[in-house]
């Protein structure tokens, strides 16, 4: 078998552990899958109901940003399992094992893409029954989900190299979330991005998680008739996404497997 | 000769404090070394080098005739590794585990199967065998351990501490346990505090402290150089400790102890019942009246004080640190 094809390999095998996990506690998909609903009720009939958006049903053009802040949140999930994984003794027998050394990492980044999946599909029942709709067709839409999914793979690694530095679950939970909540609110995930100041409107128009929004809210047409954005990163929110993701998995693939590799050799 | 494990010059520094300090060892084909020494004394850490988890600051270690650092992906296809830290995963089922380590070796999926089974029958956790870890014993979760380095049926097998934290029938479970492993030819590390496991489980046992070989020999050799076993006396009386002692020194082949807060003697002597019956009778000769008096086997401390003039004391925190599963299974294993 190939270098790469064994480590896909191996990562299955590890992915299945980690689904194992969530079977026997479900406790912990029960609550992660809660917050999304909390934020589609919370932001909905709070910010829903005191803001209003010319040209636009402003509870359906949140759910598209809440959907993108979900997928950043649930990211979150690869980190803090990794950083419990260092803490425990199994992290040593799969050291010692001659798996490939990236099968921890690929089996943790791909269990949480169903358990991502899982939350996306809760938080789409929620939407519905606050009275968001998809008013595109099937395909666009399956094109909408599977694009938040993709960012949320790519923000996974960025989790994992964080989650092996730290090594602490608490920590990890601290650290993530000074980056998570600039990265989601910081963008047009709950506002529109130009009626922001200055600086904060550069940083939202180029922000991904504001093209991801977008890119929601156009494949399940919830734009209305909001005018077109002006900057090329929402005009073009998907391939705009798809960049910041061959970027992140470009740079974090190897950090995080390195931070691994190193993690394991030194402590 | 054919050496399955050999260690020249290993050194590895945690910032000031030495764990290893230029540790030789050699383990032949077929048999077992019993690393011996207190916590601290660098024995974890040997052992994670060894097995590819750590990297060695100066020295070379090798496996199977392959070196550590260079090859370790080749190293870890020949080892199996049992710790004091029990690496199985608690939410899995011992059945799962051990399919998933069979797995992750490539033994392929059916031959992972029923290597779990035949494992889980061996070490009696065939009813526990679909329970998840997490409920299992102290005791249940290093066999489970030891069965997840088997996996393979590796040619090196390190077994670091494989008892410490057990209670002392578990311990003998596992001693039967290991005992039919090398009494099958395997060739192992054992790492112990305990002087009565390395005696009934290495038959060479090398004796190290700050990182550092201080003794190595057969268990007997060690005996010999060590003295036997001690007659331990505790007096009813602290005016009868010199006349004792006299006694005593009279029959102990070595320097007698004295404790004169708990009133206790301590020689060390060859012959034990013999000497032990005429200890008595001179006791009772002299009139010193006794509250408890006993043989007993040489333990660490009793090694240490004579190779080291000191008692086996713990090194700063550095060597094994305790993992949050360790804390909770020894929690277990009191309950």
């Amino acid at each position: 078998m190939s270098q790469v094809a064994l480590a896909f390999a191996d990562g299955a095998i590890v992915a299945k552990r980690n689904l194992i996990k969530i079977k026997r506690v479900p406790d912990i998909l029960i609550w992660t899958t809660m917050s999304p609903i909390m934020f589609v009720l919370l932001f909905g009939y709070v910010f829903g109901s005191s803001i209003h958006l010319p040209g636009v049903n402003y509870r359906e053009f949140l759910i598209g940003g809440i959907f993108a802040q979900t997928v950043v949140f649930g990211a979150g999930f690869t980190g803090s399992g990794l950083a419990e994984d260092m803490t425990k003794g199994i992290i040593d027998r799969f050291r010692s094992l001659p798996m490939a050394r990236s099968a921890v990492l690929i089996g943790r980044t791909g269990s949480d893409v169903l358990y991502n999946s899982i939350s996306i599909a809760v938080m789409s029942i929620t939407g519905l029954l606050v009275g968001w709709r998809i008013r595109t067709g099937v395909i666009q839409a399956i094109g909408g989900f599977l694009l938040l999914l993709l960012f949320s793979y790519a923000v996974s690694w960025i989790m994992a190299y964080v989650g092996l530095k730290v090594a602490s679950v608490q920590v990890f939970q601290n650290a993530s979330f000074m980056v998570i909540f600039p990265a989601t609110f910081v963008a047009n995930t709950f506002v529109r991005s130009d009626f922001l100041p200055g600086p904060l409107r550069t940083f939202a128009d180029w922000n991904p998680v504001s093209a991801v929004a977008q890119a929601a809210r156009e494949a399940f047409g919830n734009t209305g008739s909001l005018p077109e954005p002006q900057v090329w990163s929402l005009r073009n929110p998907v391939l705009y996404t798809l960049m910041w993701v061959a970027i992140i998995l470009m740079v974090f693939v190897p950090l995080s497997v390195r931070q691994y590799k190193n993690a394991a050799l030194k402590d | 000769m054919d050496y399955m494990i050999r260690t020249e010059g290993l050194v590895k520094r945690y910032g000031k404090v030495v764990a290893l300090d230029g540790l030789d060892l050699a383990v032949e084909q077929g048999t077992v070394l019993g690393l011996l020494g207190p916590n601290g004394a660098g024995k974890t850490t040997a052992v994670r080098i060894l097995c590819t988890l750590l990297d060695a600051d100066e020295g070379t270690a090798e496996v199977a005739g392959l070196d550590v650092r260079t090859q370790p992906d080749k190293v870890r296809e020949r080892i199996g590794l049992s710790g004091q830290n029990a690496a199985v995963d608690e939410y899995l089922t011992g059945y799962e585990n051990l399919e998933m380590v069979g797995r992750l070796y490539h033994l392929g999926r059916s031959k992972s199967r029923l290597r779990a089974r035949e494992l889980l029958d061996q070490f009696d956790l065939s009813e526990a065998a679909d329970r998840p870890a997490k409920t299992y014993s102290g005791g249940m979760r290093r066999r489970l351990d030891l069965a997840a380095a088997l996996v393979a049926k590796p040619d090196v097998m390190f077994l670091d501490e494989p008892t410490t934290g057990l209670d002392p029938r578990s311990r003998i479970q596992m001693w039967e346990t290991i005992q039919g492993l090398v009494a099958a030819g395997s060739t192992a590390l054992l790492t112990t505090q305990y002087m009565e496991e390395a005696d009934r489980l290495a038959e060479d046992i090398l004796v190290v402290d700050h990182g550092r070989m201080i003794a190595h020999g057969t268990s007997d050799q060690l005996k010999l150089q060590i003295g036997g076993e001690r007659v331990e006396a505790v007096l009813a009386d602290a005016s009868d400790l010199p006349p004792a002692r006299t006694i005593l020194a009279g029959l102990s082949i070595d320097e007698v102890r004295v404790d004169e807060q708990t009133r206790k003697l301590t020689a060390a002597v060859t012959d034990g019942a013999n000497v032990l019956k005429q200890v008595l009778q001179r006791f009772a000769d002299a009139n010193v009246a006794i509250v408890d008096i006993g043989l007993r086997r040489p333990t660490l401390d009793d090694v240490f004080l004579k190779l080291t003039g000191h008692v086996a004391e713990e090194a700063p925190e550095s060597d094994e640190p305790k993992t949050e599963t360790e804390n909770v299974r020894e929690k277990e294993a009191v309950r």
